[in-house]
């Protein structure tokens, strides 16, 4: 029988990473004084999957690896050894290690051995503190990829240590073990990590061949395990099958009496030899799934994974809208079939009713995409932990509202901004122990991130209660960097948005932890790409918060309708600051070319969008029109129009799928009538008035055949 | 460019009196005459953006394309919807708009016999080659993937092309060396 497990193989990657969140955040819970069990069995259970997929696959390097992190967590949970911040590093650095190297598999490429010898050597060190020796033993080499250990049924020849302890065990699983998925054989192999295996297969209970069934097992095994363990470590190997088997262990020494069924030896071990030899097929196919799983993340792109867990409460819903949509779809083609004028209400209070229904199915669907913020969330308490060891600060970590839902897209794109910020936190924000005490401070200082839902937006705060921006520091800074003119007033708001200029760093010198990768700016940027927005506030010694502020979805927008000559185009409701109707008396003429307008203290370009998209106007004169105040990164803009429109909801599609992408267009949209409207873009419309490019963009290529 | 052992099927349409054919199998759909939403800055024969089923897609006009003299759209103007891969092997949907269909041809590769040069004045490589139909109709297949590059999409080029080169042909049925 042969399985093809392939396509099983990026389910294990899946589940191994999210195992591998699990364990990161569990251990970075642990408290060292007084560590949470569950906790722990959590962190062992995760490991314990991936060592047991790991197994499954043939990924024998990844399994030996996890068994090495088993042990010692097992040695921790069952208190043998204490749980020192120590021993939490080194399965912190297991964890990484064991990342990188099922990232490695994933995408085929060759393990970081030195990498790996070190997060073993470290591994081993831990083991080594408590002397029993039988684990750190079985455990083979580093990179020991071979299928080769699977040879454990062939215990034939094998002399039992003589006068050692051990465990006789009766494993006789039920017919329907293989459909758990449970295989023997990883039992077995995870016994012989103990010691010495002997295996003895028991195949009475299989039916003529005819009759016989590959899916179901009706195999027993007698085994004898020649090792000094607790009956305990036994019968954890074989925790996951309990329920599924009847199970007997017994002390060797009082099994002795038990029929030795010499005779079957040789059978048994034939048998046995089985699985091993499947062990070494089933090795090349591991590597074949790999290759594919890689082709098929390459597909993706990017390697973010391209699949979505969905809660399954979210389908019932989907599923049930979809009933009531059929229904309703009935009750109309049945109005339809015989309508008569008597019953325009009815048909009127079906459409009604479509209408309810398409929405609450679209929500629904937009609904699909959305994943609690929980994973943007699991990276940071790692680097908070790490950040503040390394630079010897004390901080409590606090995260809020990770139920709160946003966008995949949004939040694979938000994770590394909060990464960023995070970090910041820790490195500029939170003060040194002694700083913060003689500041009147409690010694470990308090980073919260925070996330919510507000209007049509999400909102994520970080906020920490360090020794906040240095304003006149900061200012001085700008100005020297010719970025503020002398003299000029800047608001506090102003001046703290200075920070995402890129290269403007409140901090003397680099450290580890800045200055180097994403910078504010590009944090800034990063928001302002999913249609964000960023906002710091900061008092000085109290503390800093950052607020962001992003758009549910990137697929939807709020948007006002205008007309321009006969044409309807949107602006983002965002950029949005005010529509206004014209008055004469305060447009201005710039070099008798360029037109301002006087607004809030200030002056504004007004662009006549007919001018710049070369269409015809229905109304050139400016007194009287409307015109909207339009902003983008404090830049503001008055965008002449014919005639404001509704404000709605509109879905964003690509103008670049089927043709270019065109300056001052973000993308297009279909308006109730079906025909298209422009979505405007308001950075390229900024950039275009000032006499930037107006033609449609090629895409990068050599271009060469006009040369001619 | 293959052909099966019975030939390529070609879609032709008319273009005041000449009649062009495109490769079948590029063909998405036909649809008759829409509004179309104008985008800004775009060369004139680019007329706009409809709605095809959800997805935003360009309409070209191919009279205006080469050069033709612009005719009123009516209820029998015709678009053709083409799949277009362009050099980096990106794949797109735009609308042809052309007079009226006429037939569709079977051409054994053969059959369709390279345009002739007519020099710099005149980029011929979008033409894929001309074909005869009853001994004396001309018809000009168009590759479609050059016809509506990246360039033409975005920058209105000189307007007289083709259409030159296709009067002096049917015309005269002699071929023109270079200039």
């Amino acid at each position: 029988m042969s399985v093809d497990l392939s396509q099983f193989l990026q389910t294990f990657f899946e589940e191994s990473f999210e195992g591998l969140d699990t364990m990161e955040s569990g251990l970075l819970e642990l408290d060292p004084e007084r560590p949470d069990p569950e906790t722990l069995n959590n962190v062992f259970r995760a490991a314990h999957s991936i060592k047991g997929g790991a197994g499954t696959f043939g990924l024998t390097a990844v399994s030996d690896f996890t068994h090495r992190m088993e042990t010692l967590l097992d040695r921790l949970r069952d208190g043998q050894q204490a749980v020192t911040p120590d021993a939490v590093n080194v399965l912190l650095n297991a964890v990484d290690c064991l990342r990188s190297m099922l990232a490695a598999i994933q995408s085929d490429q060759a393990l970081d051995a030195d990498a790996i010898s070190t997060a073993q050597r470290q591994l081993d060190e831990q083991l080594g503190q408590t002397p029993t020796g039988t684990a750190s033993g079985a455990s083979g080499p580093a990179g020991d990829t071979g299928g080769d250990r699977g040879s454990a049924g062939g215990g034939g020849d094998a002399t039992p240590p003589s006068g050692g302890g051990g465990w006789w065990i009766r494993f006789e699983p039920q017919p329907h073990l293989f459909a758990t998925g449970n295989d023997p054989r990883r039992l077995f192999l995870a016994l012989q990590d103990l010691g010495e295996l002997e295996v003895e297969c028991d195949t009475s209970g299989l039916p003529p061949f005819e009759q016989l069934d590959p899916e179901t097992c009706q195999l027993a095994w007698t085994l004898r395990l020649y090792a000094d363990v607790t009956e305990a470590a036994v019968r954890e190997v074989f925790e996951w099958v309990e329920d599924d088997a009847r199970l007997e262990i017994r002390p060797l020494e009082a099994a002795g009496t038990e029929p030795a069924a010499a005779a079957e030896g040789g059978a048994a071990a034939a048998v046995a030899a089985e699985p091993a030899a499947g062990a070494e097929a089933a090795a090349p196919a591991g590597g074949e799934g790999r290759k594919s799983a890689a082709r098929r993340g390459g597909a993706g792109g990017g390697g973010s994974s391209s699949s979505i867990r969905v809660d399954t409460e979210k389908i019932d819903a989907l599923i049930d809208m979809v009933g009531e949509l059929v229904i309703t779809q009935s009750m109309l083609s049945q109005i339809g079939k015989e309508f008569t004028a008597e019953r325009l209400e009815e048909l009127q209070d079906g459409l009604a009713q479509l209408e309810r229904n398409t929405r609450e199915l679209q929500e629904n669907v937009m609904r699909i995409r959305m994943v609690p913020i929980s994973f943007a969330y699991s990276r940071l308490p790692r680097i908070v932990h790490d950040t503040s060891r390394a630079l010897g600060k004390a901080v409590d970590f606090q995260m809020e509202g990770e139920q709160t839902e946003l966008d995949k897209t949004v939040m694979e794109k938000i994770i590394d901004p909060l990464v960023h910020l995070v970090r910041n936190s820790v490195d500029h924000g939170i003060e040194l122990p002694e700083e913060r005490a003689a500041a009147g401070k409690p010694e470990t200082g308090t980073i919260t991130i925070e996330a919510y839902h507000k209007g049509g937006n999400i909102i994520i705060e970080i906020a920490d209660d360090g020794r906040g921006i240095n304003r006149d520091k900061l200012l001085g800074k700008a100005r020297a960097a010719g970025l503020v003119e002398d003299g000029s007033e800047l608001a506090d708001e102003q001046i703290y948005d200075l920070i995402f200029h890129p290269g403007l760093s409140t901090h003397d010198q680099a450290t580890e932890y800045s200055g180097r990768g994403v910078g504010m700016d590009v944090v800034k940027r990063n928001v302002r790409s999913l249609s964000g927005n960023i906002h710091v506030r900061s008092t000085h010694g109290q503390g800093t918060t950052i607020t962001i502020s992003l758009p549910l979805t990137l697929s939807i927008l709020d948007g006002q309708l205008f007309r321009v000559g006969d044409q309807t185009y949107i602006i983002p409701l965002v950029s949005v600051i005010e529509s206004l109707q014209v008055d004469a008396s305060k447009v201005s003429r710039v070099t008798s070319r360029g037109e301002v307008y006087h607004w809030r203290e200030g002056y504004v370009p007004i662009v006549r969008l007919h001018e710049l998209f070369d269409t015809e106007p229905v109304r050139r004169e400016l007194g009287g029109g409307l015109m909207v105040i339009v902003e983008d990164e404090d830049t503001y803009l008055g965008v002449f129009v014919d005639d404001l429109l509704d404000q709605q909801q509109v879905v964003i599609k690509s103008l670049e799928a089927n043709y270019l992408q065109v300056p001052g267009i973000a993308g297009a949209t279909i308006l109730g009538d079906g025909t298209v409207a422009l979505i405007l873009d308001i950075a390229g419309l900024i950039e275009m008035s000032r006499g930037g490019r107006r033609q449609p963009y090629i895409p990068d290529r050599e271009d060469s055949d006009e040369a001619a | 460019m293959q052909a099966a052992a019975d030939g390529d099927q070609y879609l032709t349409f008319t273009l005041g009196e000449e009649e062009y054919g495109v490769d079948i199998l590029r063909v998405q759909e036909i649809k008759g005459w829409q509004r179309v939403t104008p985008i800004p800055n775009t060369p004139h024969y680019v007329k706009g953006v409809i709605n095809l089923r959800g997805t935003i897609v360009p309409v070209i006009d191919l009279r205006e394309r080469f050069g033709m003299s612009a005719q009123e759209y009516s209820k029998f103007t015709v678009v053709v919807m083409v799949r277009v891969v362009s050099a980096g092997g990106r794949e797109r949907i735009m609308g042809l708009v052309v007079d009226a269909l006429s037939e569709v041809y079977t051409f054994q590769s053969e059959q369709i016999r390279p345009a002739p040069e007519f020099g710099a004045a005149l980029r011929t490589n979008f033409l894929r080659g001309l074909a005869t139909v009853d001994d004396n109709k001309m018809v000009i297949i168009l590759d479609v993937d050059e016809l509506l590059s990246d360039e033409d999409l975005a920058i209105a080029d000189d307007q007289s092309r083709i259409a030159a080169v296709v009067r002096a042909d049917s015309e005269g049925g002699t071929e023109h060396g270079n200039d």
